[in-house]
């Protein structure tokens, strides 16, 4: 029988939760990581049980972390405990994390814009986002604050920027929002290895077509208010942005307000929140085997980052966007102010598509009918920071 | 010929690296105890040929570098004299890999900005990771304590 795996990124730790085809009875192991934040956590398509994680601490800094059984046990790619000799420098280091300004294969660092318009340098604070290849279990990509585009080739032992993103030309316009300039979405198209979608908060979506040498914003429809120019290249906010794999090239994308669709791979976006009750938000995703299948939790404003009326409610649409209808079935329906953030929603490819997302307040609720009805795998695990699925054979 | 055994290194001509306006040649002071070459002289590292002793240094780590290390209380190492802020941190590093990057940064070494370092009831943190730490902590009597800020809160993004 089938069984999901589901990943939990929180601020205290990781968490994982496995069940069987039904999605009834839980399992729950963790924290791993106990006391740290856990921004992302990712299986590979190619080997299940080889598991990314992102392991973060304004103390600390960064740590990656690696499993190759599923996520019993794990390791920092790269660090052998039996390593003896000068520290400085090494060759390899899995939480090292360098902008590539050399002549030879990077770009100049040069500057972002800062909060007060004054430029500012670039500066590694954590990954926020791991993708797994499509292909090969070894190279992984990692979105990372300040807003660059890393990639590894050897299970994550060692980290190489890929300039072109960060030095294409729009760079020193780039400014943090109030979460930090960090690269969250990545989508690599499963029909073309070589193009890849990016967005990044308060800069807005990009995209390579030759495996990440160039990029280009893909921005053209989006309108943001709050920007000066609110029909610019860049400079908007989005929060999550969403392909299926089974119709490449037609992206969604939930902004810092509205709900967008582009059916030309990001060249053109229209808005397509119709009757949502308000379109803020910050995570969506599509149904596994529906590509005009979408969700996305409303929540009321960007002053207050919780649900309209205390209702929790994920929001489908059947017809690609405009139409919506509220899911609320074994959601709380009074008193709930959780937030649910950008990456915190996944869904599994489970012949009845289950529908997953994590809270704020620390619950992970599971729809094993593509959410008609809903119900809290965990209660009172620590603010949920992302939810990934793994469906298992 | 000219040696220096207060830092560990000998060069091959008269270049005085400790004190480069002495020297007949000149050229930046390079103290590196990895004998990294300096300007017009081979610079090598003397203590592990002279056989010079070391010191064993204790540390206290943090709660989550201990666990990050699987270490089980203070640590105890073999540093080499002269006995400095770097010259702990060197070592520990290189007994323990996994904590790379999350005392200092890779590639400046610069503390990181919510650890603070003490000895002898006094914070050493502002001070040149290059200076010498008491005697107490080069002759193991005391550990140096590597401590991370109580800072409270925790932005919501």
């Amino acid at each position: 029988m089938s069984k999901v795996r589901v990943l939990v990124g929180t601020r205290k730790g990781a968490f994982i939760l496995t069940s069987d085809g039904k999605r009834d009875k839980w399992d729950v192991s963790g924290p791993h990581f106990a006391g740290w934040e856990i921004y992302h956590i990712k299986g590979s398509p190619v080997d299940p049980d080889r598991i990314y994680a992102s392991q973060t601490s304004g103390w600390f800094g960064q740590i990656l972390q690696a499993s190759n059984d599923g996520g019993k046990t794990w390791f920092q790619p790269g660090v052998k405990p039996e390593e003896a000799g000068p520290p400085a420098f090494p060759a390899k280091a899995s939480n090292r994390f360098v902008y590539d300004d050399s002549g030879e294969t990077g770009k100049p660092l040069t500057t972002h814009q800062w909060y007060d318009g004054t430029q500012h340098p670039w500066e590694f604070k954590r990954v926020w986002h791991l993708e797994p290849s499509l292909t090969d279990a070894n190279l992984v990509y990692a979105g990372v604050e300040d807003a660059a585009l890393f990639r590894s080739t050897d299970g994550g032992e060692s980290w190489h920027e890929l300039p072109g993103l960060r030095g294409h030309g729009t760079g020193p316009d780039w400014q943090p929002g109030a979460g930090g300039m960090c690269l969250h979405s990545i989508i690599i198209d499963p029909s073309n290895p070589n193009r890849i979608f990016i967005a990044i908060s308060s800069v807005g979506a990009f995209r390579t077509d030759d495996g990440g040498k160039s990029w280009k914003p893909i921005n053209k429809g989006l309108v943001s208010d709050y920007i000066p120019d609110p029909n610019a290249e860049i400079g908007h906010c989005v929060h999550h942005i969403a392909m299926s794999p089974s119709r490449p090239g037609v992206l969604f994308m939930q902004k810092h307000w509205h709900v967008m669709r582009s059916d030309d791979a990001g060249d053109n976006w229209t808005k397509i929140s119709g009757n949502l009750p308000t379109d803020f938000g910050f995570c969506i995703d599509i149904h596994a085997h529906e590509p005009d299948t979408l969700y996305v939790v409303p929540i009321k404003s960007d002053s207050l980052h919780y649900p309209i009326d205390g209702k929790l409610q994920v929001w489908r649409s059947r017809t690609g966007g405009n139409e919506w209808e509220p899911l609320t079935k074994g959601l709380p329906q009074s008193d709930c102010y959780v937030n649910v953030l950008r990456d915190a929603m996944a869904v599994d490819t489970l012949d009845k598509c289950g529908i997953y997302f994590g809270t704020t307040g620390g619950q992970v609720y599971v729809s094993p009918d593509a959410g008609d009805t809903w119900s809290a795998i965990v209660h009172d695990l620590p603010a949920v920071l992302s939810v990934e699925v793994q469906t298992l054979a | 010929m000219t040696r220096c055994l207060r830092h560990g290194w000998e060069s091959t001509n008269s270049t005085d690296h400790c004190h480069p306006e002495r020297s007949t040649l000149g050229g930046p002071a390079d103290l590196s105890p990895w004998g990294k070459r300096s300007k017009g002289s081979v610079l090598t590292r003397l203590n592990s040929d002279m056989n010079l002793a070391t010191s064993q240094v204790r540390v206290q780590l943090p709660y989550h570098l201990r666990n990050l290390a699987h270490i089980d209380g203070e640590v105890a190492l073999e540093v080499t004299p002269p006995v400095t802020v770097r010259a702990v941190l060197d070592a520990l590093e290189a007994s323990y890999p996994m904590l790379r990057g999350t005392i200092r940064d890779h590639d400046t070494l610069a503390r990181r900005p919510f650890l603070r370092f003490f000895a002898c009831e006094q914070d050493l943190s502002l001070d040149s990771p290059d200076n010498p730490l008491p005697d107490a902590i080069a002759r193991g009597k005391e550990p140096l304590l590597i401590i991370g800020a109580i800072a409270g809160g925790s932005p919501d993004s």
